[in-house]
């Protein structure tokens, strides 16, 4: 890897890391309780909830940390952290 | 063309037709002539350039480097107290590899509070990665300029500069310079070419940190391109030379020093002093010559060699202390001649603008011809008591 | 501007805490402002947690320096872009160490020159990347390592530095707090902020789940209550003039305190009234001050 000249980086590499394995909790959402309202993506502290086309969270496993900030916030209650056996 | 000017007058019309598009500068005694020239270019239009009155040195190189990473070419100036309360910023900059050049009107640093000069300031930066390059007089002062800039944007280089010259001594004092035209600085200086730039086209990150892993390696990388700029600075010296006249193509200068039996190493305008005594000393038959450093980062240490080869004395005279140790030159020429067995004396010389004749060169020559070094020349023993 | 590019321009990897309240800022800053930013960082957690070499999270031009020193650096940059006919709009993002304290000196100077630029803090209330030490911004009696709570000491003397006013002083157009519990609300006063020619600031009050204790899952609920109580106020001020501020129906200022360790030393071994009053009357000087009770009709 050739160093990146005065200690600088071009885009991408922070998904290098995957904070995933960082998880104790893991939420488990309910499509059948979910009202779309958006809000568990656009808290997530680490951007890892997409939303697929009928307007569903898709998490991103690979980097979720289970903060449970989706989980405590979700107004419908559609959202569960459930302890990850791994 | 050849005009009488005041140093830091002609180093500002330098610097304007460098065509620096950001300068950011706080004004300090005896850089303020330099600061307060541009500032007027500025205000009719004689330069196109944004000019940030900042509130400290510290805000003036850190605006710097923001303007040069968001690819600019800038410009500050400062001295003494100034350059230490930018010290941090310093090493950020040579470490972030941007090319800010930056006169250096050389001072004493306080306590106790001193206007005079001296070289403490720009040598007690000597580890930060910047170049150093000293004057001897107003036209070296300004054409060093020219030859900084490109340098330091060199992609082989990437490192930013210092001018060094001494305040008052050369800052305001009428000498004749032979100014450069636009057209002139223009064919020797290219517009400002950034490696790498803050750009929302092709967004990188600048200043990461960096673990144990790596740090070690960005430092090197900083040094291999302290060595490269010992073939950049001769290459552009020569180009400058062929363009206009002048020789820079040297990292140092000699002056009579082919048969000399006592060489004196000196930087900056001191020098001027110096050719003057040798010329006196020479007339009554004793074999004197200069050693001029040019440079002092990289340090000219194949250069040093070579010239102090056939020499029996070295005297060296440094406008600076590291206290508790030695002259900051006379540490690195000793280090140079190391496996020689040539002594090298240092004498401590005019701190805080203390004045030096030809009388004392004349002294310091027969001090160390007679082994009497590593002493302070002029200790005024009645201030002492 | 859709989520999807938000969660681009502040990648996924870094290395926050779980529930850490600056990434979700970093995440909201730059959904709000675009990728026709350049952001300037000091040192702090938001930097320490998204860049450590190679890995960078930041998909906008981001520059680093140093801690103290972000609004000369951006300082710069605008003088540069506006040479170079470019039209990046420049953000400047620090805790409030880098703020409040150590880049006071560059704030002041910076806001003095109007240059145009958006100036965000992200308070977490104390040097939360060092350990969790005190800083302007910490409240009073918060417990902090180098403000303990001990025998003789009920935790931090200060109240906290009032910098929205002082920037309003040095004649920024606009200036604006907000908080990540109410998200839409930061990324209308950070547009705003990034519109608004002049130098702007914004300070997002950011709950910290590990300086203040509490689990991260109630970084929002949290936020909340600073606001409910009255300890943090959101408002804007437009040239120096309050023009809008959120009411609330007041909660005790307990129901704040009691939820964070370091408060803790308020309640056990025994409750601190006294002191418990003097954090309640700084929430009632708000108050009166803000106008943001509610009247609620008898």
């Amino acid at each position: 890897m050739a160093i990146g000249l005065g200690c600088t980086a071009r885009p991408g590499k922070s998904r290098d890391n995957r904070t995933g394995s960082w998880r104790v909790f893991r939420p488990e959402f309910t499509a059948e309780k979910c009202t779309k309202c958006g809000m568990c993506k656009i808290i997530c502290p680490e951007g890892c909830i997409a939303e697929d086309e009928e307007g569903l969270p898709v998490p991103d496993y690979d980097y979720c940390k289970g903060c449970g900030l989706c989980a405590e916030e979700c107004s419908s209650e559609a959202i569960e952290m459930k302890k990850e056996e791994k | 063309m050849l005009e009488i000017m005041e140093g830091s007058h002609a180093v500002a019309e330098a610097v304007g037709y460098c065509r620096p598009q950001v300068i950011a500068a706080y004004p300090i005694t005896p850089q303020t002539h330099i600061v307060e020239a541009l500032a007027d270019m500025a205000a009719n239009c004689r330069i196109d350039a944004e000019y940030i009155t900042v509130e400290s040195e510290f805000s003036a190189l850190s605006a710097c480097l923001g303007a040069s990473a968001a690819g600019s070419r800038v410009y500050s100036a400062t001295t003494s107290q100034g350059l230490a309360l930018m010290f941090e910023v310093c090493f950020n900059c040579a470490g972030m590899r941007l090319p800010v050049v930056m006169s250096i009107v050389n001072r004493a640093l306080g306590a106790p509070l001193s206007i005079w000069n001296d070289q403490q300031d720009s040598i007690s930066l000597r580890d930060s990665g910047w170049l150093q390059l000293y004057a001897e007089d107003n036209q070296e002062a300004t054409d060093l300029h020219y030859l900084a800039y490109r340098v330091a944007e060199d992609h082989r280089i990437l490192l930013p500069a210092f001018v060094c010259f001494d305040g008052f001594i050369l800052s305001h004092t009428y000498e004749p310079v032979d100014m450069l035209t636009q057209e002139q600085v223009d064919g020797f200086l290219p517009p400002f070419r950034p490696y790498q730039k803050l750009d929302a086209a092709d967004p990188i990150s600048f200043g990461l940190f960096a673990s144990p892993d790596y740090y070690m390696e960005f430092r090197y990388a900083i040094d291999q391109a302290m060595n490269r700029a010992r073939t950049v600075i001769p290459e552009a010296g020569k180009v400058f030379s062929e363009m206009f006249g002048r020789d820079y193509s040297g990292l140092v200068e000699e002056y009579r020093l082919d048969d000399a039996d006592c060489a004196i190493v000196a930087m900056g305008s001191i020098c001027g002093t110096v050719k003057d005594a040798i010329d006196d000393m020479r007339n009554v038959g004793k074999k004197v010559g200069l050693l001029k450093l040019r440079a002092f980062r990289p340090f000219p240490v194949n250069e040093v060699q070579k010239a102090l080869k056939g020499v029996s004395t070295v005297a060296v005279l440094d406008k600076n202390i590291s206290l508790g140790s030695k002259g900051a030159v006379a540490l690195e020429v000793r280090d140079a001649l190391y496996g020689t067995q040539i002594p090298v004396y240092d004498f401590i010389i005019a701190l805080g603008g203390r004045d030096v004749r030809k009388k004392d060169i004349a002294a310091v020559v027969a001090h160390a011809e007679a082994g009497k070094g590593d002493t302070y020349y002029g200790l005024r023993e009645e201030v002492l008591k | 501007m859709n989520d999807e590019a938000a969660c681009v321009l502040f990648d996924s990897g870094h290395r926050a805490c779980g529930g850490c309240a600056a990434a979700m800022a970093a995440r909201l800053i730059l959904d709000a402002a675009g990728k026709d930013t350049i952001v300037v960082s000091s040192t702090g957690c938001m930097e320490v947690f998204s860049t450590p070499y190679p890995e960078t999270a930041w998909n906008v031009p981001w520059i680093h320096s140093l801690f103290e020193n972000n609004s000369a650096v951006a300082s710069g940059i605008v003088a540069s872009l506006a040479k170079q006919g470019r039209k990046e709009k420049v953000i400047a993002l620090g805790g409030d160490g880098a703020t409040f304290d150590i880049g006071i000196l560059c704030l002041s100077g910076a806001f003095e020159r109007g240059h145009d630029f958006t100036y965000i803090c992200y308070d977490n209330e104390a040097y939360m990347n060092t350990g969790i030490q005190r800083s302007g911004a910490t409240p009073y009696d918060a417990s902090t390592t180098t403000s303990p709570a001990g025998s003789c000491s009920s935790g931090n003397p200060r109240p906290k530095k009032d910098l929205p006013a002082i920037l309003a002083a040095h004649g920024a157009p606009y200036v604006a707090t907000t908080s990540i519990a109410y998200p839409p609300d930061l990324k209308k006063k950070v547009e705003k902020a990034v519109r608004t020619p002049g130098p702007c600031y914004i300070q997002i009050h950011a709950p910290c789940c590990t300086g203040w204790g509490f689990e991260g899952e109630k970084s929002i609920a949290i936020g909340k209550l600073a606001i409910e109580t009255g300890l943090f106020v959101l408002y804007e001020m437009e040239n120096g003039v309050v023009t809008k501020v959120k009411k609330v129906v007041r909660k005790p200022v307990e129901e704040y305190l009691i939820e964070q360790k370091r408060f803790r030393h308020l309640f056990k071994p025994r409750r601190n009234d006294a002191e418990i009053a003097k954090i309640q009357a700084i929430a009632d000087r708000n108050a009166e001050k803000f106008g943001i009770d509610i009247k609620l009709k008898k």
